[in-house]
């Protein structure tokens, strides 16, 4: 066992938090479990795949957003209704939920593996950019091709869910515990995965992919099978996503949520799993509870104007700047200067320099 | 290095059945496509038939995708530039972009006194030109101060930038619309010679000439741009520091100046891009995104950092957009044109999955 301190008070930490999640409904008034702790553990499953590809692939996509959404169209095309006492646009296939679920997740998984297949063998900085194209252009796909969705998306989607899952429109205490339930089935499954032999090679890969490749081990192939995995994921918070708002548009995918779910990823810290909820959280709460109006009313003499965006792009830059690796590299940082005036102890997300287009 | 190292029959089989692909679609365009009938319509229904039905359309079309392509080399040869000597994804090029436009909308409308309905009869070349040049001083100066505050510190963490980029183009967009016409679809009125519809010698089809004048400004900038970087003596050491940065500053030259001036050239030509887009439809918030996302395309396509490179992937995908929203089959009301995002996308996976560094890129 460990006698290390930092880890025994993260472990600590983490034990509390998970307590008190699962106290939730007692602790946390409704709009507190319903809009802000719901919500974050949705998007920081999203925000966990990402950092999982960035973390241990070395790979920072952004089509994770794209795939989430990827997931939650599936969905929604797939189960609601046309007709009458039907309430949807999109192809409204009417079939059942629970293999529309299924489908969903092996779709968007499948999906994952081909923007993967394409898109892993390029590194760093290419990989971000064509990620982004693929984000992008799925957002301008739904937009465009009204069979699916069109601009105004689809709607009524979670009057649709599998028996076992239940009634996600009123109940939902229990779609938080669900979201509960599969964030921490996520968290668990990424670190079971890294300490497989598939976790290991991809490791290697992340830091000497030329030299991996040398040893024999297929690099493009660990890569998309890792981007396949966070697809996987991603396709789980779409589903809790379109449960959790009932409806999916475009808009949910566009540029704007595609940015967003980074500035989780990096508020959070792009070295650590953990950081996806944590940057969740934070993202939310300061979503919530700052006003648009306070750029205009406390600065009244300068006139800054702008709204939240301006405040969480502020944030989002002062991160970047004093700490690339979020919250949790300050923390991981404060306890290198503990102990003796080192540095983090975590790799930062600066790839080594082997880590070009190879 | 094929990293993917697919077979050799399946890569061969592969590349003939791309090339058949092309060659469909070419056919397609010219000669198997026809016109709609009454009522109905097959797989070879579209807008305008094919090249031999209706030429007049089929060449307007394709200098509809040339001027496209020549607002795409605008806006994307500046990204390319900025990419190809300083490894920095731009992504708050969009931004620029987007603050180009707006500023160059704000001063026309100051110098006009108009306010929304500007004629083009009531605008003087000067009336444009002078727009055009603030907001090409103004973007040069933000992207002096970004590139100085911002990306001087940290050259070589590539993905910080990106991020930090990021940051200021989420910054800017919600400055956008506090500050410029609230964000809302505004217009720079080309000036009014510019109005009016030319017939072209030798085709016999009326084209728009200020749409004509946007692929002049193209082939301008691409010509200037050419000339500065192949026949002067700072071009020749962008081009030095394209190749080889380190060897550039060991050999004396001043590389953070030729940094500097790179990233505001670069910058200036999406703010130029920025005026011209929103004279020749509207620029809106929202655009930024949409401009990142082109400039991506055309380098992805092309090669980062390549001049020619930024030359073929504007063509190609200005081509490629403009086709397959007019000639993808339209059987029904509204059948197959909505899937020309399809395409593009087609056509970046075709040149990612065979050349990953671009048409004219280099490897590593």
């Amino acid at each position: 066992m460990t006698r290390d301190p930092k880890t025994l008070i993260e472990r600590a930490i983490a034990v509390g938090v998970l307590v008190l999640l699962a106290l939730g409904p007692l602790v946390f008034n409704d709009y507190w479990v319903d809009a802000i702790l719901t919500q974050a553990l949705i998007v920081g499953i999203a925000a966990a795949s990402l950092i999982f590809l960035a973390a241990y692939g070395g790979m920072i996509s952004l089509a994770q957003t794209a795939l989430m959404g990827t997931a939650g169209f599936m969905i929604g095309n797939m189960v609601t209704k046309g007709g009458e006492g039907g309430e949807s646009k999109g192809l409204t296939l009417g079939w059942d939920p629970t293999l529309s679920l299924v489908l969903a997740i092996l779709g968007t998984t499948l999906i994952g593996i081909v923007f993967g297949a394409v898109a892993a063998r390029s590194l760093g900085i290419y990989f971000l950019m064509i990620t982004l194209t693929f984000s992008v252009i799925a957002f301008y796909f739904v937009g465009q091709v009204t069979v699916v969705s069109g601009f105004s998306g689809i709607a009524g989607i979670n009057n649709y869910t599998p028996s076992f899952v239940g009634d996600m429109v009123n109940d939902r205490y229990r779609l938080y515990y669900i979201a509960l339930g599969v964030a921490v089935v996520s968290f668990a499954l990424i670190r079971f995965l890294i300490r497989t032999p598939f976790g290991l090679a991809l490791q290697g890969i992340r830091d000497e992919p030329v030299r991996m490749s040398s040893l024999g081990y297929a690099v493009p192939l660990h890569r998309t099978l890792a981007f396949g995995l966070a697809a996987f994921l991603a396709s789980l918070a779409g589903v809790l996503l379109v449960w959790w708002q009932g409806q999916i548009a475009p808009g949910d995918i566009g540029l704007q949520a595609t940015i967003d779910l980074l500035i989780v990823a990096v508020i959070g810290g792009l070295g650590r799993v953990e950081g996806a909820w944590l940057g969740a959280f934070t993202f939310i709460v300061i979503n919530n509870y700052i006003r648009d109006s306070w750029l205009t009313d406390l600065l009244d003499d300068v006139k800054i104007g702008g709204s939240f965006q301006t405040i969480i792009g502020l944030i989002f830059l002062a991160i970047v700047i004093v700490s690339p690796d979020g919250l949790l590299g300050l923390w991981d940082r404060l306890w290198g200067l503990v102990r003796r005036g080192g540095g983090p102890d975590r790799p930062t997300i600066e790839p080594s320099p082997a880590g070009q287009q190879g | 290095m094929n990293a993917l190292s697919l077979h050799r029959p399946v890569r061969i089989a592969a590349r003939v059945l791309i090339a058949a692909g092309i060659a469909f679609a070419l056919l397609y365009v010219i000669v198997i496509a026809s016109p709609p009938p009454e009522v109905g319509g097959n797989w070879r229904t579209t807008n305008f038939g094919s090249a031999i039905d209706d030429w007049r359309s089929f060449t307007r079309t394709l200098l509809n995708g040339l001027t496209a392509a020549g607002l795409l080399f605008i806006v994307a040869s500046g990204f390319s530039l900025i990419f190809g000597l300083m490894r920095v994804v731009n992504m708050a090029h969009g931004s620029f972009y987007l603050l180009g436009g707006y500023i160059a909308y704000e001063v026309q409308q100051k110098m006009t006194g108009q306010g929304f309905s500007l004629l083009g009869s009531e605008v003087s070349t000067w009336e444009w030109v002078l727009p055009a040049i603030v907001a090409l001083a103004a973007i040069a100066g933000v992207g002096l101060i970004v590139q100085q505050i911002f990306l001087r510190w940290n050259q070589g963490q590539e993905l910080r930038q990106a991020l930090i980029t990021i940051a200021l183009s989420v910054i800017i967009a919600d400055q956008v619309i506090a500050h410029f016409n609230e964000g809302i679809a505004s217009t720079v009125t080309w000036p009014g010679w510019s109005e009016r519809l030319i017939e072209l010698p030798l085709l016999g089809v009326d084209y728009s000439l200020a749409r004509l004048v946007v692929l002049l400004l193209g082939v301008a900038v691409g010509v200037a741009l050419w000339t500065w970087l192949y026949r002067t003596r700072t071009g020749m050491v962008i081009r030095a520091g394209v190749d080889d940065r380190q060897m550039t500053s060991a050999l004396g030259v001043n590389i953070q100046l030729t940094f500097a001036i790179a990233f505001v050239v670069g910058s200036s030509l999406a703010a130029f891009g920025g005026v011209v887009g929103a004279s020749q439809g509207a620029v809106a918030s929202g655009q930024d995104g949409q401009w990142l996302l082109n400039s991506l395309v055309v380098v992805i396509i092309g090669g980062m950092g390549s001049l020619l490179g930024a030359v073929a992937g504007s063509l190609l995908y200005g081509l490629v957009f403009a086709f397959s929203a007019v000639y993808l089959p339209t059987t029904g009301d509204n059948c197959c044109t909505q899937y020309s995002i399809v395409v593009t996308f087609m056509l970046l996976a075709l040149v990612l999955a065979f050349r990953p560094q671009g048409l004219f890129g280099r490897q590593g």
